[in-house]
Order: C-alpha cells, then structure tokens, then sequence
C-alpha cells in the first residue's frame, strides 16, 4: 500500500474526462484519418523526390512536442524509485496512456481549434502604446469593430460590470442604483431597472439568469427579468461579491472586514470569518484554485478557503493600502497594486515578487492569454509578457474622455475586448491578442441556446464541488500523503557525534585570566566541565531510552510507573 | 501596422437548420477547465453512490419445480436456454427470457444429481440416484420460440442403467464422450449402453467431475474422501490428486486459463489451483460463512460465481482474494448449484426452496440496449470510479454491502475466531524454539498432502 501511495502521490495532476473526453476526441478524429492516411501515403511516395518533404514534417513535429507539453499536465511519475514491479508495471502503463492521450489531443488541434488569436504588430517606427482605437478600429473587420463603443449615462455612475464565464452577457450597475443585463452578442438591453440605493457590486452567479448586487444594507439576488429572488441579510452592507463558479458559493466582503461564503444552492451560510484587518474592498478568486484573497488597508493580502476560520496565507505586499488585485488564469502569477506607486507582480508557488512595477491602479484585470490591463484616472494600460518569462512590459494604452473616474475593468471572455466602468457609464475598446481564441462549447459557450444552458445547468449542480475542495494546490486531491519516517540516526553516527563534541570542548581555549583563575588546575577543572557539558545531551537521550529497544522502553515505563517500593520487582522480572 | 481581432459571426457557429445538430468546439487547453481533479473525484464519488442506487440484481425466480433444484447446465449453443433438475426426478429446460419452462423431461425415478449438454447442444446427458444414465434430445430452438404455453415433454434417447448411484456428470468439450462420478468415474460414449473406461482411486465415492476446456482428454473429480483427482484419459491410471483437510463439492476450471482451476470446498472457502503445481494453491477466495457448493466460471474467465449452504450467491474476481458481489434475499435457501451465463451478462442460481433465481452479474448495469452516448458515460463514469477508488469515502461507498443479520454475524464470528487461531499460533511459535513451529501460509495448510 506504501507503495501505491507513493505512486499516487507523485502522480500529476489529472487529465480530466479520460473515458468521455477521450471518446469523444476519437470521435472528432473520425473524420480526420482519411486526411492523415493520404497525407502520410502521399509522404511516402513523394519520399525521395521531395527532400523539403521530411524538413517540413520536422517542423510540424516541434511544433506539435509544444503543445504536447501543454496537455500532459506536469511531470511524470517517478517509477525508479517504486519497489512494487506489478504497481510499477501498471504505473507504466498509464503513463504510456497518458502520452498518448497527450499527443493524441495535440494532433487534435489542428483541426478542433480553427480560430486563430488575434493580434497587433507595429511596423517600422511604430510603438504599439501609440496606436490609437481610433486606427485601430479602421482596420479591423465590421465585426470587430461593433465592439467599440461609449455608452454616456452622466446620472447614475460610476459603473461597475461583470461578464459570464462565456462573455456573452454582461451586468453593470451604476453606484446610484442603476443596473442592467445586457446581451453582448446583438447588443441587446435584456432589463434595465433601478434600485434607488446605492449599490456597491455586482456579479453574475451560475449563469446569465441570476445576478447578485451588494446594496446599502444588505445583498441581494435578482433573476434577469429585474425580479428580487432573495435578500441576503447575513452579508449585511457588503462592499465585493464574488462568486465561486464550481462550488457555488457567493463570497462577500462587507463593511466590518467579515468574510462570508454562502452556497447559493441550498442557502446555506458556509462560512463567516473575521478577517480582522478592517474595511476592505478589495477581492478577487483566484479562478485556478477558488481560493479567496482580500487586500487590506494595512499592505498584507490574505487568503481564504471557507472550511477554515485562519487564512491559508497572510502576505505584506505592500507598504500602504492595498488598491486592486488579479490573478492570472493559471493560478501561479498574482498582481497586486497599493497606494505606494508599485504595482507587484508574484509567483503564488514561491510567493516572490517577481516584477515590480511603478504605478498606481485602482482596478485591475488579467484576460485569458495573459494581459494585464491597469487604470488610473482616466488613463488604462495594458502590459504584456512577450517573452513568455513572466516580463511583464506596455503593450497598449488609451484615455477615455478626461474627468471620467474609471471604477472597474473586464476583459470580456474569449472576445478580444475591455470592458471598462467608468463615472460617466461604460465603454468597451478593443485589445487585440487578449482573448481566447477557440471556445470550448462543453466549458463556456457563447453561442449557447437555452436548451444547452438548462442542460449545463443541470450537468454543472451534479459536478457541483464541496466546499472542502478548495485548497492551495488543488491538484493535491487524489494522491495520498506519503507516510515520512522519521530519519532516525543511526548509533555509529550518534557516537561520532558525541566524540565531536567532546573534542571540540577539550580543544577550546580559555581566556586568560587574572587573580589565579587560570590556574593549570582551575583550566583543567574547567575543561572537565566544558565535557560533561557537551556530553550531557547525548547522556540524557540515552537516558530517555531513544537509544534502547522499544521493548527495553516500554519495560523502563512500566518501572517508573510503580511506586518506588515495587519497582525492585519490576526489574526482576525482567531479569527473567 | 498589422491588427487582427477575434470576430466570430453567428452564421459560423450555429446550425443553419433547426432540423440540424448544435454545432460543438472542443478546446482541450487544462487552463480552461481549472480543478480538474476535484472535479473527477466528485463525479466517482457520484458514480459510485449512483451505483448502489441502481443495484438491483434480482431480475425474477422461475418457479415450476416441486422439489428442490440439485442441478443445472447451460446450453452451449443457445444463449436463452438452461436446463435444471430437482431431486424428485423432474429436468425442465427453460426460457430465460420469459422465464418459463419450455420443456420438462421425465422419467427419472430418484433425484436427478447430474446435468450436462454435449458441444453441439443436441444431445442433454441426464444421471441421477437411480443409477441410469438418460439421454435426451434437446428440443430444436424453434420450439422454444414458439408461444404456446402446453408444456411439452420428451421422451428419453436412450436409459443406460448402471450398477451405483451417479453424482455428477459432465461432457467433453470438445468430443463425444461424457464422464460420470459416482462409486467410480465412469467415461461414456453416446452409443454405448456401458462405460468405455472406468477409473478408481481409493474407496470412496467421487462427488463432482469436470472436463478441461482446453485439453478435452483430461478432467478433475472431487471426491468425498477430500480428496481433488486428476484424470488423463489417455492414461490408463489417474495421473496425480492432493487430500484436503475438508471435502471438495465442486469444481470449475478457468475456460480461459485452462490449466488453472477453482475448488468450491466445503470449509467455506474457495481454493483456485494451477493443475500443474498442486502442493499450493494459487489463491484462496474466502468470503462465504458456510460450505460452498456449487461453483462456475464466467466465460470471460476473469470472474466465477459461487452458491453456498449459508444461502447467498457469491461473485469472486479469479484473483482476488474477497467477493465482489453478494446476492441474498429474503425467500432464497440453500444454493445448491449456481451457473453463469454464456454471456457472461447473468447468473442464474438453483436453491433449495425449488427456484431458479436470475440475477445480473453486474448489479448495477443498466439492462436494454444502450445509446453510444450513455455506453461513453458509463465507461467514463467506470474509468474516474476505478481512478480514485483508493480514497477513503470512494472506497467505502463501493465495498459496502448489505447483508443479512445472521450472515453478518456469522462472518464476524468467523473472523474472530481467524483471529484467535491466528494469535494463539502466534503465542506458541513466540513461546518455543525458534523454526521449531514454521510458518505455514493458508494457501498451503489446507492441503494435506499431494500424491502423483
């Protein structure tokens, strides 16, 4: 069983869906062997004719060992070390499985994901930071660029939004008590009403049907045609919602610093923390584990999970308030701005600065591929990590009207499109490259119809995650704790110890001293001392019975249990 | 300057048609589907809670016999019919689909101890405590199709009256000769009223008899001097047996591995052997809280079931050392003899309270035929239930049972009693000479001794 545990343990993260995701790949690659068979017969004949033909394979190849990398999820096991050959061999064979399944679905992508991401080159003297929406918009196609726009709405701001997991729906809720559902596919207004109180947040739930907003006094939940579903009176004035799509779970922060989690399936209130580092309006889920973090007025982040009443990590990332915070889709880079000028940028494994950037934010928003976009004012920047080593440097950056406060930004998903809130209502730009090419209609679809929304639906409640599975590293589910044997020295060892104790204190020197205090006796006196000192330790051990037999401990316990008189005859036993 | 942006028009990615199928895309990149693992791991902890949900293995009983059922065989080349006989003398073919009998054979004067079909499925070897031997002719399978519910009877092929009571009998499998057990094994052909060969080892009366699937010349008998024979046919005396502590009632020999076999011993256990090395067995499959006494492999040959006098239907891996599946109910007695399907899909059981009963050999499997789409869900559903089956709640929602209360005590009364035996031999090997009291493993300390 050790053994498999181990095996398990050092096992990568999953690949999730083995039988039906796999089914299902071979299942779109039916229509592909046809293709491959005559591509590779062609191959063959024209083998020594064409000698391009093999330089043209290999490229197809490297590029393919990329991808590859991307799907099998990690490292491999370590068989070398396991003692069970029939585990090793079953090991093996899954690892065998695993690449293939790996290859199989990089092979795959050629022809599942036709869309190419979109992108922004500047030619000659040309700085991509000066390249203005305006050109932008010339260029690209009518489609693309419907997706700019301002919508004014001077009365009611500053705004704030949210998207769907599939970016085809959009909330805004104005501070003054204005919100709206909106379909971002034809532009379509679904319901706009007004609240005629302040409203501090707002975020979808499962899906485009519910909404949650954080009023003045309390949360609420409204269905998408205005209807107040439920009021949530235990969040009390919250100031950030949250929603935890795989766990159901609505997270808030409210005024007192009070962190709940309340599933809204059942209306259970799953956790209710203190933080205890005051007011705070500043959080955000990190989608790669669920995983809560509040920044706080004092420069420390923390993080929450709801089945503990301690946060999973306290970090001081600032000096001063914490302003805005993000996470990367990949769970491993946060960002962070505070009031200090700095905007930092973390490793979430080592937990290290990994860029420190000057600037002051007061939202911020990671997209899917991996920008980062920044306001300030009315100012927004989007950085970009071109070399892929997590550099993050200026990619773009546009001004909306002067005087307009900006208040939220949301790159809107699978789209290449900023939606950003701002005092004066809400505008969307255009930031090529920030988005997801390719949707997976099984994950997010945009296109959804309402009979596959009410499928998902139901498919995504029976999959729906307690809420102990919300941890650091989530890929820790599954593999089993290895059991760590305490490395207990061995006697050898123990007794060169012991005699490199001894000569140390017979080798140390005294000081001179005056008044007949180094006296050749007195020094030997001394050194005796400095001995029985360094050998005390080891004597006491001894003496605790960490040296002896478990049997020969277990018979001293039974002594010292005894009353003094008996214990005589304890000893006599054992002698027998 | 060089700019594109994604731009996805409807047309592109929804059907044209109403009548059409909704368009699917498949992005396979981990980063869109985060908390994968929490994710499978709660769909295997689904499956294996929707799996008890749905196990229901009892399909229905087959009424008809008036005394209880001591023996059954399958038709080899007709996947719905199963022949049974009682001890009052009576042989009925039924319909498994319908559940009916189709076909009842009588004649037999006393308890009927032994069925079998010769390969081809024409021919139905009957023999019983009345010392003959009667064969049959199997009703064509037209007949079974048809509808009417006028019970037809058959008359006998031919009677071969011999001089002791048989106890079991059963067919070559790949020839024309059958073998009976009795006060000796007796080999027979179809056309001759006498046995053509006749075996003795020892005294005692030979209780079981099997032939291998592989090497149709060779077959196992089961003796109640405890002891399990071996025959060649092409020997003229036995070729090796081993002498048990407890009697043998049955055996089965694995159709995909045919040098191994199982031994259904009447100690509660199930001892599978290699006929090739019989000082040991290969492994001991223990579960049942009184004698096994009937056992059948399933033709996948990865799994047997077995009957027991404790009156529950058992289904062991070939290797594994526990059941995976317990079948009881309330009405049902003592197994006396249990059959897997030729499918391998069901297990259909004979008891003492003159029933057969059907039952699924996978409790939980959902019967009728299956949508691509719902065979892809089961097998993914299986795939993420065998992936995490190793933790704690997985495991313990898979391996429960229910059982009934005196099987529950007697199973823990046994295990107590394992564990004192097993303390107290451990006591008197502590307490003498060291290697003075070697160690005996349970595969090899039922078997008395091996004689070639």
């Amino acid at each position: 069983m050790a053994d498999v545990e181990k095996g398990l343990s050092s096992r990568r993260r999953s690949t999730i869906a083995r039988g039906r995701r796999g089914g299902r790949r071979r299942k779109n690659l039916n229509s592909i062997p046809y293709l491959v068979f005559t591509f590779s017969d062609f191959q063959l004949f024209f083998e020594h004719a064409f000698d391009f033909q093999s330089t043209y394979c290999l490229g197809i190849s490297e590029e393919e060992d990329m991808n590859v990398m991307k799907y099998l999820r990690g490292e491999a096991a370590n068989l070398e070390v396991l003692q069970d050959k029939k585990l090793k061999g079953q090991l093996a064979l899954r690892e065998d499985l695993y690449g293939k399944s790996a290859k199989a679905a990089a092979k795959a992508e050629k022809w599942l994901m036709p869309s190419e991401g979109g992108y922004l080159e500047a030619e000659g003297i040309e700085r991509t930071w000066n390249i203005k929406q305006e050109t932008i918009a010339r260029e690209v196609d009518l489609l693309g660029s419907r997706n700019q726009y301002d919508i004014i709405l001077p009365d009611l701001g500053p705004y704030t939004l949210d998207f769907t997991p599939s970016g085809r729906y959009m909330t805004v809720a104005g501070r003054k008590g204005h919100m709206a559902i909106v379909d971002m596919k034809n532009m379509n207004l679904i319901k706009e009403f007004q609240v005629r109180e302040t409203v501090r947040d707002v975020v979808f739930l499962h899906n485009e049907m519910f909404f949650a907003a954080a009023q003045k006094k309390y949360t609420y939940i409204y269905d998408r045609n205005g209807t107040e579903l439920h009021c949530l009176k235990e969040h009390g004035a919250a100031l950030k919602l949250q929603f935890l799509n795989k766990h159901f779970l609505l997270a808030s922060i409210n005024k007192f610093g009070q962190l709940h989690y309340q599933d809204v399936t059942t209306g259970e209130m799953v956790g209710n923390f203190r933080t205890g580092l005051g007011r705070s309006n500043v959080m955000q889920v990190n989608p790669f584990n669920s995983v809560v973090a509040v920044g706080h007025s004092g420069g420390t982040i923390s993080m929450w999970k709801p089945t503990s009443s301690a946060p999973l990590v306290k970090m001081l990332c600032h000096h001063g308030p914490v302003t805005a915070l993000a996470f990367h889709s990949n769970g491993h880079l946060m960002a962070t701005a505070g009031m200090d000028r700095k905007i930092k940028l973390w490793d979430l494994r080592k937990f290290e600065v990994l860029q420190t950037l000057p600037g002051h934010t007061k939202t911020m928003n990671f997209s899917q591929k991996g920008l980062l976009a920044t306001a300030t004012g009315s100012f927004v920047q989007i950085l970009r990590d071109f070399s892929g080593s997590q550099n993050y440097s200026r990619y773009m950056s546009h001004s909306i009207a002067k005087g307009y406060q900006i208040q939220k930004l949301a790159f809107r998903p699978y789209e290449d499109v900023l939606g950003i809130g701002h005092s004066m209502g809400w505008s969307s730009i255009l930031i090529p490259g920030s988005g997801e090419p390719n949707f997976d209609s099984w994950v997010a679809n945009p296109f959804e119809t309402s009979k596959q929304r009410k499928e998902r639906e139901v498919h995504s409640l029976l999959d729906k995650l307690p809420p102990e599975t919300i941890m650091l590293n989530p890929t820790k589910i599954g593999s089993v704790k290895p059991t760590r044997k305490k490395e207990k020295p061995a006697k050898q060892e123990i007794e060169a110890e012991l005699e490199g104790a001894v000569e140390a204190a017979k080798k140390a020197s005294f000081k001179k001293k005056t008044k007949g205090r180094s006296k050749p006796s007195k020094v030997a006196k001394k050194k005796k001392e400095a001995v029985y000192k360094a050998k005390k330790p080891f004597l006491e051990q001894e003496a605790k019975g960490e040296g002896l037999s478990k049997k020969k401990r277990k018979n001293i316990e039974e002594e010292n249990q005894l009353p003094r008189s008996l214990q005589r005859f304890a000893r006599k036993r054992q002698a027998n | 300057m060089k700019v594109k942006v994604i731009s996805r028009s409807t047309d592109e990615f929804t059907r044209e048609r109403s009548q059409d199928l909704q368009r699917v895309f498949r992005n396979f990149d981990p980063n869109l589907r985060s908390q994968e693992k929490a994710v499978e791991y709660v769909r295997a902890l689904n499956a294996a809670k929707l799996d008890k949900i749905f196990a229901r293995p009892f399909i229905g009983a087959m009424d008809g016999h008036i005394d209880a059922v001591s023996c059954m065989a399958k038709n080899p080349s007709h996947l719905k019919g199963i022949f049974s006989g009682s001890m009052d003398g009576d042989i009925r073919l039924w319909d498994l689909a319908s559940r009916r009998t189709v076909c009842q054979f009588s004649g037999h004067q006393g308890a009927v101890r032994g069925l079998t079909v010769s390969t081809d499925g024409r021919v139905l070897v009957s023999c019983g405590t009345d010392s003959t031997v009667r064969l049959w002719n199997v009703p064509v399978s037209s007949i079974m199709e048809s509808n009417d519910s006028s019970n037809n009877s058959a008359k006998p092929l031919a009677v071969y009256v011999w001089k002791h009571a048989f106890w079991a009998v059963d067919h070559q499998w790949d020839g024309d000769l059958f073998a009976t057990a009795g006060a000796q094994v007796d080999i027979w052909d179809h056309n001759r009223s006498q046995p053509v060969n006749s075996f003795e080892w020892g005294k005692d009366t030979a209780i079981s008899v099997r032939f291998n699937p592989g090497e149709p010349n060779i077959l196992a008998t089961s003796a109640s001097d405890r002891s399990i024979t071996i025959f060649d046919l092409r020997l003229a005396s036995p070729a090796r047996k081993i002498i048990m502590r407890t009697k043998t009632n049955s055996i089965a020999w694995n159709p995909m591995e045919p040098m191994n076999f199982t031994a259904a011993n009447e100690d509660c256990n199930c001892y599978s052997y290699d006929s090739r090395k019989l000082d040991e067995a290969r492994c001991v499959h223990k579960d049942h809280v009184s004698a096994v006494m009937d056992i059948d492999y399933s033709p996948t040959g990865r799994e047997f079931v077995t009957g027991s006098y404790d009156r529950t239907v058992r289904i062991f891996q070939y290797n594994g050392g526990h059941s995976r599946e317990v079948y009881h109910t309330k009405r049902m007695q003592r197994v006396f003899c249990v059959k897997f399907s030729c499918d391998a899909s069901y297990v259909i059981s004979g008891s003492d309270d003159t029933n057969l009963r059907l039952w699924k050999a996978k409790a939980s499997e959902q019967l009728g035929v299956l949508l691509p789409r719902e065979r892809k869900k089961h097998e993914y559903l299986e795939a993420v239930k065998n992936r995490y089956k190793h933790l704690p709640e997985v495991k313990r929602i898979v391996r429960h049972r229910h059982l009934p209360r005196a099987i529950y005590k007697a199973a823990s009364l046994r295990r107590i009693m394992s564990e004192a035996e097993r303390k107290k031999e451990e006591r008197r090997r502590a307490h003498s000479a060291p290697g003075s009291i070697p160690k005996e493993a349970l595969r090899k300390r039922r078997i008395i001794e091996e004689v070639e």
